[in-house]
């Protein structure tokens, strides 16, 4: 079948798309963008998450055809581009709370969506909200640094 | 560790080179892996590439009455289907003993085992096709227990088993027997105790993957994320039949590893379908087919016995342990005698009787995860310490410190610590740091339970925990554990530049930081090149026992030594320099800070290139004389030591026995810290994983 639905503000067309693949499956093997990571394909670990219409989803577990005519934003599309980095990013480099890195692009959308929803959350708010994420190299500390420390740059920017 | 402490300590190392050795130097790859640009090998892609995927044995233990690809090689779309009878070279590999299938022959000892494997144009279409493949097993009775399997009556899970460590016989794969001082010691207490161990799974995020490409010299290219390319390429190179030199090995992004990339997976297969379809051929395991797909933390069985004075020094220690190794050997001799040789504990102790097992079973193959055959005694001798505490009625801090290895002591093995053992130290300040406080909250996200509302306080209680363990750095027993490193300098855009190339795995742990870190500090340059990891420059040795930045961090400062000391003969030959100069901020300098030369100016137009191996100090294998009572499993088979003391405060509801985790806080010994914030990460990860 062929998709079409805009990925980062630019329309995107998939042809002979297989009806069973997921969002994921055509944003990272069809489209070449394979910073939403593929590392459970299940829904627990959320290293895939995007935003579907602004809502934050697992795009593992949205069928490929449901995204038909909506607007999907991945972490590719979160910089302004010309090699500025969003604060959220830059934080998360900062404070080393990227190692192996796998995880880090689902941890920082759902970052994103956190702080566009609640711009100072307190520890356990930040806790809840990454609690749909996994990490298995950091120990969570420095993510938890990484959030109060983007959280922070937002409010005095 | 709070974001203020982290600044604090950045903030404070300002003595060396920027960006050099000691500094907490951001990593080099986080922007591309914080936009998404970073290329993991499950990223791979290629135009005309095809998707392999495997058919795996749903039973533990079967033989193989016949094996029908018809059907599968049929389906549209299928451009290879592979067996056994298909593998050109070696159909067995393995770490230290060759005893796995490629592909089962005839028979499976593993639920999960790979029996075929399938390219096609789609994964969907793979799998669908290796799902018609029909296998017709005849289901056996699996060992899956252990202490069963070392019966003599219990069916052989290998009916020619490789024993080449130790005479075990029927299941053993080894036994590792440690005998020292007197087992006619007599004691004022004693406790003893069974401990029980589960298996435990490594579980990095990025999947097995790989993408596979065939060559026009008859080799193939894989680039895939694994802990040591060398070893990797031996056993693809031995299955295909192939030189190793027309197996070629890059380093593709690694999403974490922490023992699970040390086996190969899915590499011989990948390169199998690719030379077959003449295709690339990329692979990319299901987080489901992850876990059949390495393996695992050993499951153990302990028994000990530890006898003690009045005053709490220990007299004797006896302990068994006994890990399932599961179906194949991987790396499990080597975590045999790691558990063995450390049953007792960072503790002196003068008479000890150790008896160390691992057992093949029809279970899944363990061998390397995060500890490797550390962790598991560590439990046991712990939980023992408690127990001794209880019966002596002595504090259990004061008890682990009054029988705490130092620099000086002697282990089991016989071998003499001869660095910094603190173990002491570390227990006094885990024990005097601040206790949190007792947040008296009604938030049910700070409850045992959680918001599940399975308590407001009421039944739950307070504890507070206590541990120490240690382990080898390094690979032990008289393994040749080396590292080559190639490092240029050469001049580029009018500023020089040095280019650090190894076979390293970086697999998150901050490696690519660190080499560049020593390069600055070493040829006093602003600018380092970290060339792609690849077999076309010697090996580095497994990203493994915590010894990359040790063993390719000395392999990089060797190279850099060997590159300083031309130039400073070139510099010499124009009468540049004077004893004592060192370089820094490109320049070379004398000893009063007088700047001699300019690096620009002395390498000129040349290239400085220099290639180094790390060896470091030998290590031995335990003695296994049996005619020599006393004097058994002796032997420095380690390099050097590393020790953490552990302070737990968990809140307990009692009613329920729900546990909530307050705090963790841990003191180790790690030497000079040469990136400061990735040792504290590394400290959280272990830790947390540890949890």
């Amino acid at each position: 079948m062929r998709l079409t639905f805009e990925v980062n503000g630019t329309r995107q067309v998939a042809d002979d798309v297989w009806p069973g693949e997921s969002l994921l499956y055509v944003l990272r093997e069809r489209l070449g963008l394979p910073g939403t990571k593929n590392a459970c394909e299940q829904g627990e670990c959320g290293s895939c998450s995007v935003y579907l219409d602004g809502t934050l989803v697992c795009a593992c577990l949205v069928a490929a055809a449901q995204a038909q005519d909506r607007a999907v934003g991945t972490v590719e599309g979160l910089a302004a581009g010309s090699g500025e980095l969003d604060p959220i990013q830059q934080a998360f480099i900062e404070t080393g709370a990227v190692q192996c890195g796998f995880c880090t692009p689902g941890l920082i959308v759902t970052t994103h969506d956190l702080l566009a929803r609640n711009p100072a959350p307190a520890d356990v708010e930040i806790r809840e909200a990454l609690a749909g994420n996994l990490c298995r190299c950091t120990g969570y500390e420095k993510i938890l640094d990484a959030v109060r420390l983007a959280a922070e740059r937002r409010a005095t920017r | 560790m709070t974001a203020g402490s982290t600044r604090a300590q950045r903030g404070a190392e300002t003595t060396s080179a920027p960006g050099g050795v000691g500094n907490s130097t951001l990593r080099p790859d986080g922007i591309p892996k914080v936009t998404g640009d970073f290329a993991y090998s499950s990223d791979l892609w290629m135009e005309d590439m095809l998707w392999g995927v495997t058919l795996r044995s749903p039973h533990p233990r079967a033989r193989i009455r016949s094996l029908d690809i018809g059907a599968a090689v049929a389906t549209a779309g299928v451009t290879a289907v592979l067996t056994h009878e298909d593998v050109p070279g070696s159909k067995h590999y393995g770490l230290e003993i060759a005893d796995q299938p490629v592909l089962a022959i005839d028979q499976v000892r593993y639920a999960g085992e790979p029996v075929a494997i399938v390219a096609a144009d789609h994964p969907e279409t793979a799998r669908r096709a290796a799902a018609k493949i029909i296998v017709d097993y005849e289901v056996l009775e699996p060992v899956t227990d252990s202490r069963a399997a070392m019966a003599s009556g219990s069916p052989l899970v290998h009916a020619t088993p490789t024993q080449d460590h130790y005479p075990g016989g029927g299941n053993i794969l080894r036994h590792v027997r440690i005998r020292r001082g007197t087992p006619e010691a007599v004691a004022d207490v004693v406790v003893t105790g069974e401990y029980d161990v589960g298996m435990q799974d490594q579980a990095f995020l990025g999947p097995e993957s790989g993408l596979a490409v065939p060559a026009e010299d008859g080799g193939v290219d894989l680039y895939i994320a694994t802990q040591w390319l060398h070893v990797d390429q031996r056993q693809v190179a031995q299955s295909l039949g192939l030189p190793d030199e027309k197996v070629r090995l890059s380093l593709a992004g690694v999403g974490g590893a922490f023992g699970a990339r040390e086996d190969v997976s899915m590499q011989i297969h990948a390169c199998l379908l690719a030379l077959r379809a003449n295709r690339p051929v990329k692979m990319v395991y299901s987080r489901e087919e992850s876990f059949y797909g390495h393996v695992h933390r050993h499951p153990a069985t302990m028994r000990f016995e530890h006898g003690a004075q009045r005053d709490g020094r220990l007299v004797y220690v006896k302990a068994e342990v006994i890990l399932d190794g599961g179906a194949y050997a991987s790396s499990s001799p080597a975590v045999a005698s790691n558990a063995a040789s450390f049953a007792v504990g960072p503790y002196e102790c003068d008479n000890v009787l150790i008896d160390g097992y691992v057992l093949y079973t029809n279970n899944p193959p363990c061998g390397a995860m995060r500890g490797f055959g550390a962790v598991q005694a560590c439990f046991g001798y712990e939980s023992q310490m408690d127990k001794l505490a209880a019966a002596l009625q002595l504090d259990p801090v004061e008890l682990r410190v009054r029988n705490a290895m130092h620099e000086g002591s002697v282990m089991p093995t016989g071998q003499v610590i001869d660095s910094a053992a603190p173990v002491a130290e570390l227990l006094r300040r885990v024990r005097d740091a601040p206790l949190p406080a007792d947040e008296a909250s009604e938030d049910l996200r700070t409850m045992p339970g959680g918001v599940s509302n399975t308590t407001h306080g009421e039944g739950v209680r307070r504890g507070i925990g206590y541990a120490v363990g240690f382990k080898n750095v390094g690979y032990s027993e008289g393994f040749d554990d080396y590292s080559t490193a190639r490092v240029r300098l050469e001049v580029v855009g009018g500023e020089a530049v040095a280019t650090v190339h190894t076979a390293a795995a970086e697999v998150g742990q901050g490696l690519v930081t660190v080499m560049a870190q020593i390069a600055r500090t070493e040829l006093g340059v602003e600018q380092v090149v970290n060339h792609p990891a690849d077999t076309s420059v010697g090996s580095a040795g497994s990203t493994s026992a915590s010894r990359q930045t040790y063993c390719t961090g000395g392999a990089v400062k060797a190279a850099c030594d060997a590159v300083r000391d031309r130039v400073f003969a070139a510099a010499a030959a124009r009468e540049l320099i004077v004893e004592g100069a060192v370089l820094r901020e490109g320049n070379i300098v004398a000893p009063d800070g007088t700047v001699l030369a300019s690096l620009v100016d002395v390498i000129g137009t040349h290239v400085v290139e220099e290639t180094r191996e790390f060896h470091h100090r030998p290590t031995g294998a335990l003695t296994r004389d049996l005619g020599a009572p006393g004097a058994i499993g002796q032997g420095d088979a380690h390099v050097q030591f590393a020790f953490a003391a552990h302070r737990v405060v968990a809140d307990v509801d009692t009613e329920l026995g729900l546990v909530r985790l307050v705090e963790v806080t841990t003191a180790q010994d790690v030497g000079k810290a040469l990136n400061p914030l990735s040792v504290v990460g590394q400290i959280h990860g272990g830790t947390t994983q540890g949890i």
